[in-house]
């Protein structure tokens, strides 16, 4: 099986000698032994991409083949990780090789000294199926990690004992016809194919995320995949991060694919220490990390997308709701570009392979609410929202287009917003969320009756802003009727004190959808209000001196536990005060 | 650290072989035949027929071929007699304590008429890449002087924030201002700075070496310069070589290392070149599709490491081409540092100095740096609310040039005073003038005290009765 190089230009070896090899099989380069993967067979030759530095290697080098797909290890242990894009703990390569990556270290996935508790829930003598769950493992306080059978095995269970065990150890076996299937805490799944799934169902539940302009506006459903395109500086990564704090998923995988290594190191050092909102145990509990910053080898990028998602997949098929975040998958577009260019292959627009919007559709693809592989029907879900880096903010080009394609909530980040310091700078007329409709029921009863009609009159609101803005341009704010600067006034509160909301405000950064209903119905009826009191003779520039106004622009720090007595209050007060304008 | 010889080839030859092979010679490149096995990296020595020897390094090997990229022009090679020699090894920067107070040329030899390093670490230049598990968080506020910078956004030790600017606007003296004034608070600990200096003309170097000398900081300084004059092939060089030595003054020997990269645009064009004469398909005009890659390991290699003392903070220049910040230059900068700070001929064109455009501006790393026990508890808000203040004001500005500043509303106008001040009270400061964080918080304040409480939405209320300096101004 082993082969010699002919030929080495940056990430890309070609290969001579390697019989039998198999496209995306993976292959050791090197004395050193760096991993790469077979992208092209030419007869007699094998193009590999190396997901290291391959500075050093010469033609003549020996080349070996694993005869395996690329792969992740999927077992308790995951959670906690931090892992580079191919699923490398990056925290094990530090305490063996130092703080700067050596190459050529090979370190498995999952400790496998680790001890787990075992506790055996399936019946020995029992027929079981793909992802009938054996058994379960407290991996953290919060997440109980089911072991299950692994796709494409199916018999009746020999043998399975409760104890405690390494990933690797054997707690069991399945009698098949073709003889006894050992069973383990671990299993493999190859990262390019989508785990198997009994049935995609559609999306019902809403993502909560705690974020005012996407829960009220453009909601994503669990399940639902959603894109955040818009140029450096406009606070995507800032939304990646706040979702991975706040969503409500049961798991988060956070992929940063190509990005900054100091905001992997925030995230890294702010995560343990922020509390689930719910549970209150540590963020970490529930986070997988994967780490692959820009100065990383450029192959593994395009790698780390696959395995993040493999990693989530896996966990729904346990029955949880997952959401991946993937910051950005235009570095992950670039990758394939930059790879695709080294092959010399005819380029599609803009030096993009002309495979990139296949690839892009099959990744969203592999989100969705689904009935999963069991024998029970459990469901489960994963959420993808992927970050998209235009050049130059620009949303024409083939990575934005390609996205927006297949992803169904699209939030526009918008630069101007973002310089004015409106975070987050989401802007509520080019944004759109295609669950609005699968989502209300929930909301109906969830939540409120009156919550979509609220968010379709603020919606309103918002675009009746623009279109005055443009004759308040012409002839001044002054000429336009009194109820007009009335409407201009609540777009105003509603854009200030509803949709802007700050990250790093220890209260403001998470608002629960409850007080989310109760901020905008206080902010939409105090524009009923004002409209009221205008027909009575007051003017704009009364009610906005009103005290209580400013107790409306504060709002956003009432907190959560006294939520119903202040907005009482609040509401109560307002009535009052305007009531009393209207009348003087 | 990149240990010593960590990336060298595992199969060195014994001796470096020489070759008369060269089959072509096209732009920077030279074509090496029946060569048995070049390493990807590998550096070679090319004996020009004249006695003249220059560097160059493996870009692509095949077998039986090596395509060699020359660090220098390529004028006097030629096909009959000129000689290719392998080395076996890869780029290294001999480092040791005596880097400090040297010049350099862009390819790390000495320029100074001083000798060479010599020192029994040589580091490669090419890093491996930092661990994001070892990496520390940036957070100690560092003071520059500048309002705009310190209280909008913030510096941070480790951090990487370029400078866009343009042809023509004062980004020189504003890095230059940065270098002088740059401190801690309450800190004696060593720094060092190091100066790459990528195709910019000799006259802007002697500024750069001026002002350090003017402040006893050269002896505290590396420089590599590789002039305007000089091949353009080295700068593709040069910045890993000073990025090299940072990391040993930083790492080995706990230095705070400031680095000053200028112009990462000439840096750019010259990889450009190469791309070019390799015939690759080009990216975004002409740019090959690996530049984001390639800065990424510039730019990446600023930072802090768990358990080491020292730090490096890279502050690199580029001009934008035509004023464009869409350039893939400046475009894919952005996208890897943390942050930038944009230079505006507007201000400038209004005899504002430094003429620093906050709202496209930004400090990603900000929120680490500030807030209580850094620099002060309502810096957040102040620098929000100043952010809002200053763009509602330019809104106004623009309408009142159409519909005339009687058609405000009172507190537009406000607005549009506010406007006014902070550039020219906030944002012109002198070139020597250094203020300190406070200064600089109570300028804000002053201008944010203009309007009452209830368009100070950003900041909390305490800040405001804490902090208002005087009360808002009466609605005319």
């Amino acid at each position: 099986m082993a082969g010699v190089i002919a030929r080495v230009s940056g990430p890309v070896v070609i290969a001579e000698g390697l019989t039998n090899a198999k496209m995306y099989d993976v292959v050791r380069v090197g004395a050193l032994g760096l991993v790469g993967e077979i992208i092209r067979l030419v007869a007699g030759t094998a193009t590999v991409q190396v997901y290291e530095d391959t500075t050093g290697i010469r033609p003549g080098d020996p080349v070996e083949n694993t005869g395996q797909a690329l792969s992740v290890e999927l077992g308790p242990g995951l959670l906690k990780s931090i892992y580079d894009g191919v699923q490398r703990p990056l925290d094990v390569i530090q305490k063996s090789v130092g703080d700067f990556i050596t190459r050529g270290f090979s370190v498995p996935p999952l400790d496998p000294t680790t001890k787990w508790e075992f506790t055996a829930t399936a019946k020995v003598g029992s027929e079981v199926t793909p992802g009938a769950v054996l058994g379960t493992v407290q991996e953290t306080a919060l997440i109980l990690h089911k072991i299950m059978v692994p796709p494409g095995l199916r018999g009746t269970l020999k043998e399975l004992q409760s104890g405690t065990y390494t990933v690797h150890d054997p707690i069991g076996s399945v009698a098949t016809p073709n003889g006894a299937v050992p069973l383990a805490l671990s299993q493999k799944w190859v990262v390019r194919v989508a785990r198997p799934v009994a049935q995609k169902l559609p999306p019902q539940v809403p993502l909560i995320t705690g974020q005012r302009v996407i829960d009220s506006f453009f909601p994503v459903a669990k399940g639902g995949t959603a894109a955040i395109p818009g140029p450096f500086g406009s606070g995507k990564t800032v939304t990646q991060q706040q979702l991975a704090k706040w969503a409500d998923s049961d798991i988060v995988v956070y992929v940063g694919c190509g990005e900054r290594g100091n905001e992997m190191t925030e995230v890294l050092a702010t995560f343990p220490n922020l509390q689930d909102p719910k549970s209150k145990r540590p963020l970490m509990e529930r986070t997988i990390l994967i780490a692959n910053t820009s100065n990383m080898p450029v192959a593994a990028r395009e790698a780390s997308v696959y395995t993040g998602i493999t990693i989530a997949e896996y966990y729904r098929d346990m029955g949880y709701d997952v959401a991946l975040m993937a910051d950005s998958t235009s570095r992950w577009a670039e990758a394939m570009r930059e790879i695709s260019g080294r092959l010399e292959e005819m380029p599609g627009e803009e030096g993009y392979p002309a495979y990139l919007g296949r690839r892009i559709a099959e990744f969203y693809e592999r989100a969705g609410r689904v009935i999963t592989l069991s024998p029970e029907g459990r469901t489960g879900s994963v959420t993808v929202v992927g970050a998209v880096s235009p050049p130059g903010g620009d949303t024409s080009e083939p990575v934005s287009q390609n996205t927006l394609r297949v992803a169904r909530v699209f939030w526009a980040l918008d630069a101007s917003l973002a310089s004015r310091r409106h975070f987050p700078s989401i802007n509520w007329l080019q944004s759109y969320s295609l669950y609005l409709n699968d989502l209300e029921p929930w909301y109906r009863k969830e939540l409120s009756k009156e919550f979509v009609a609220l968010r379709q009159r603020a919606l309103e609101t918002l675009q009746k802003e623009s279109e005055l803005q443009e004759i308040v341009q012409l002839v001044g704010v002054d000429a336009l009727p009194e109820r007009e600067k009335a409407t201009l006034d609540v777009a105003r509160m509603l854009r200030e004190d509803y949709l802007q909301q700050s990250a790093f405000d220890e209260v403001d950064t998470y608002t629960s959808i409850q007080k989310q209903l109760r901020m905008l119905r206080a902010i939409l009826s105090f524009g009923d209000r004002e409209q009221d009191a205008i027909g009575k003779g007051a003017t704009v520039a009364q009610l906005q001196r009103l005290p209580v106004r400013t107790k409306l622009s504060r709002m956003k720090w009432i907190p959560e536990a006294d939520l119903k007595n202040q907005f009482d209050q609040l509401e109560a007060e307002m009535a009052e005060a305007v009531a009393s304008a209207g009348g003087a | 650290m990149a240990t010593k010889g960590a990336n060298a080839p595992k199969t060195p030859r014994d001796v470096p072989v020489d070759y008369r092979t060269i089959d072509r010679v096209s732009g920077p490149l030279i074509f090496v035949r029946d060569v048995a096995n070049a390493a990807y990296g590998e550096i070679v020595e090319i004996a020009l027929p004249n006695g003249e020897r220059r560097q160059g390094q493996v870009l692509d090997s095949r077998k039986g071929l090596a395509i060699v990229q020359v660090f220098g022009p390529t004028m006097g090679i030629n096909i009959e007699q000129t000689s290719v020699k392998f080395l076996g090894e890869v780029a290294t920067l001999a480092v040791s304590d005596e880097l400090l107070g040297r010049v350099f040329n862009g390819l790390g030899e000495p320029r100074d008429g001083g000798p060479k390093i010599v020192s029994d670490t040589r580091l490669e230049i090419v890093g491996n890449a930092m661990n994001p598990y070892s990496r520390e968080e940036p957070s100690e506020f560092i003071q520059t002087g500048i309002s705009t910078i310190d209280v909008n956004n913030t510096l941070v030790r480790g951090q990487k924030l370029p400078i866009f600017s343009a042809a023509g606007l004062p980004h020189n003296q504003i890095a230059a201002q940065i270098v002088r004034q740059a401190k801690l608070r309450d800190s004696t600990e060593g720094f060092a700075i190091v100066f790459a200096a990528m195709g910019i003309t000799s006259e802007e170097a002697n500024y750069f070496l001026r002002q350090f000398e003017s402040t006893g900081a050269l002896e505290r300084a590396v420089v590599f310069l590789n002039l305007s004059s000089d091949p353009s092939m080295e700068r593709v060089v040069t910045p890993r070589m000073a990025l090299t030595a940072a990391e040993f003054l930083a790492y080995e020997r706990n230095l705070h290392v400031l680095v000053i990269l200028t112009d990462m645009t000439s840096y750019c064009e010259a990889l450009r070149e190469v791309s070019a004469a390799r015939e690759e398909v080009p990216g975004r005009r002409g740019y090959p599709g690996y530049l984001y890659t390639d800065l990424a390991t510039l730019y990446e290699r600023a930072g802090k490491i768990h358990g080491r003392k020292g730090s490096i903070t890279q502050l690199p220049i580029l001009t934008m081409p035509a004023d464009d910040v869409t350039h893939p230059i400046p475009d894919l900068t952005g996208y890897i540092t943390e942050g930038q700070v944009y230079v505006s001929r507007e201000l400038q064109r209004k005899g504002i100095y430094p003429p620093i455009d906050v709202l496209p501006s930004l400090s990603r790393l900000m929120s680490l740096g500030i807030g209580k026990g850094r620099t002060r508890e309502d810096h957040r808000g102040v620098s929000d609310q100043l952010f809002a203040a200053y763009a509602t004001g330019k809104d106004q500005r623009a309408l009142s040039a159409i519909v005339g500043e009687e058609a405000l509303s009172a507190t537009d106008r406000i607005y549009l005073r506010a406007a006014d001040r902070y550039e020219k009270e906030f944002v012109n400061q002198r070139p020597d003038e250094d203020r300190t964080i406070d200064q600089s918080l109570a300028l804000a304040w002053d201008i944010l005290s203009d309007f009452p409480d209830s368009e100070l939405k950003r900041i909390r209320p305490e800040f405001i009765s804490q902090f208002r300096a005087h009360p808002p101004v009466a609605d005319s």
